[in-house]
């Protein structure tokens, strides 16, 4: 290597350095200006989170208190981890008949991997993935939820 | 005498010593045990060892049906979740002989191309922490939370997305995804220009990276090394040109292949994919046909007494589905060909004879994800 090469190596590569230096001083001058990172626990009033985020299972009650689970456990089918339990009984029609509904609709949220799946197998659109998601707990047992409200019965005209 | 449990073992006799590297060491980017074989600073012989973060995903499948086996592929490579989904939907598919409709191609193949790129700016930011600079990893993190959040408005999560499903994907396209992914490009263009000023043309991050752990073209054949990796040896191996599934083969792409089969190539290679892969996304982005995004299937899947295959080009190289059906509604047997094992594999021939540090700078190169190597 000859001396004018080795200046040469010298001279572009701290200049390499310095393009470098550039970028990193540009954000060092104004970096007040454009913020990237979010603040978490201080902005939860103004978070805003995906419509679609999957959060966990929520099973959608109108105002009377109704809701659309036919009892048929396609999601217990559905589901790959065995997050769902749904625990049926029979009710008597007004015609007399037996009709199968449900009774305790069990969901194991430390279980579940939020994949959808039980969502897009119920027929009656009955669950549905809500985006919330601080689902921390001092107390394991209390991520297994029974997911119909007590003393709510299916809605009238779904089958 | 020394103990298996020593941390540093002499071998009597010769000036060589073993050492572990992992399997809890942050150079190795998850949970990969390394053996070394060192003599001072000169490695001798580099032995992986894997295990560690074994789920037997396999096996687990071989009690799923096929529509459910799928999300759990994507905890194999997590950092290109949708890509693992869409080899196992398409294998599915093929099985069952399912037409998936032109948006759902179109919207799967975006998404495939958004991987891509969230991927390498993952790996681009830890190749240069394993240089030793630090800054260029929050760079790539800003761009990467922006495919992030388009990936959370449309498939639902943000890492682990389960988008595919048997006959196209879940959801259709959420309203805004068009609009930013655009602005998503725009940004990106001129955000990848600082990239190469930051740290391609730096002269440390160059004399780390040029002439280190070269890997001929034929031995990135006999090691079966695919995706970036081979390319950089000039291998021509892009899944997508070759065997074109979905619309590849109707998108004006480049393969991209150096000759050099060094760490700096290798690091090349992939910044150049993700100015292609911004292309392809360029060119289908406007023109996502209207109709159907999923396919109407049957809601129990069979698949016919056999044996399927399917693959893809995931951002580390090829992936390969290989199920066995007997007819039933799980698989038989199901055999994921990962990338990540084959590159691995070629770790020890590229590392003799170079010094620990630049081990953790090939290994960088690689871009090696442990749970796709040891599912």
């Amino acid at each position: 290597m000859n001396l004018k090469q080795y200046f040469a190596d010298i001279f572009n590569g701290v200049k390499s350095l310095a393009t470098g230096m550039k970028v990193t001083g540009g954000y060092f001058l104004r970096h007040h200006k454009e913020k990237i990172t979010e603040q978490y626990p201080d902005n939860r009033d103004t978070l805003v989170l995906a419509e679609r985020f999957r959060g966990e299972v929520v099973m959608l009650h109108d105002e009377n208190n109704e809701h659309a689970c036919t009892g048929c456990t396609a999601c217990e089918l559905a589901c790959p981890n065995g997050t769902i339990k749904v625990i049926t009984k029979f009710d008597m029609t007004p015609e007399g008949k037996k009709k199968k509904a449900v009774d305790t609709f069990i969901y194991h949220l430390e279980l579940c991997t939020m994949c959808n799946l039980c969502v897009e197998a119920c027929p009656t659109g009955a669950i549905s993935m809500a985006n919330t998601f601080e689902h921390s707990v001092f107390d394991r047992s209390t991520l297994t939820k029974q997911l119909n409200k007590p003393g709510s019965k299916i809605r009238a005209g779904v089958e | 005498m020394y103990r298996e449990t020593d941390i540093i073992q002499t071998i009597p006799g010769t000036d060589e010593m073993v050492i572990n590297v992992g399997p809890q060491h942050p150079s190795t980017h998850g949970v990969l045990h390394l053996v070394l074989t060192i003599n001072g600073e000169i490695v001798k012989k580099v032995e992986p060892h894997i295990g560690y973060i074994h789920r037997s995903i396999e096996k687990m499948c071989e009690s799923l049906t096929y529509r459910q086996f799928i999300y759990s592929t994507s905890r194999m490579d997590y950092l290109a979740a949708h890509t693992n989904n869409h080899a196992c939907a398409m294998c599915v598919e093929q099985g069952m002989g399912i037409e998936v409709p032109l948006r759902a191609q179109y919207i799967r193949v975006l998404m495939d191309e958004l991987t891509r790129i969230a991927s390498h700016c993952l790996w681009w930011g830890s190749i240069a922490m394993d240089c030793g600079a630090v800054t260029p990893f929050f760079l790539a993190f800003r761009e990467r939370e922006m495919i992030n959040s388009i990936m959370e408005e449309t498939c639902g999560a943000r890492l682990t997305m389960n988008y595919n499903v048997p006959g196209g994907v879940m959801a259709d396209i959420h309203p805004t995804f068009q609009q930013s992914v655009k602005d998503f490009v725009r940004h990106f263009r001129s955000k990848i220009d600082e990239y190469d000023e930051l740290v391609t043309g730096n002269i440390i991050f160059q004399s780390r990276l040029k002439g280190v752990g070269k890997l001929s073209k034929e031995d990135a054949i006999s090691y079966g090394c695919t995706g970036p990796t081979a390319r950089a040896s000039g291998v021509s191996c892009d899944v997508r040109k070759h065997f074109p599934y979905e619309i590849y083969n109707q998108i004006d792409f480049t393969e991209i292949t150096h000759t050099a089969g060094d760490s700096y190539a290798r690091y090349l290679m992939r910044l150049a994919e993700m100015r292609e892969s911004m292309s392809i996304i360029e060119q289908l982005i406007d023109n996502i046909p209207e109709g159907d995004y999923l396919a109407k299937t049957k809601a129990v899947l069979k698949l016919p007494k056999g044996e399927f295959y399917s693959r893809v080009e995931t951002p580390r190289g090829e992936l390969g589905v290989y199920i066995v059906s007997e007819g039933g509604t799980t698989p038989y047997r199901i055999k994921f060909r990962s990338p990540g094992f084959s590159n691995l594999s070629a770790l020890d021939h590229m590392t003799r004879g170079h010094k620990i540090g630049d081990l953790v700078a090939i290994m960088g190169t690689l871009d090696l994800v442990i749970p796709d190597i040891d599912r």
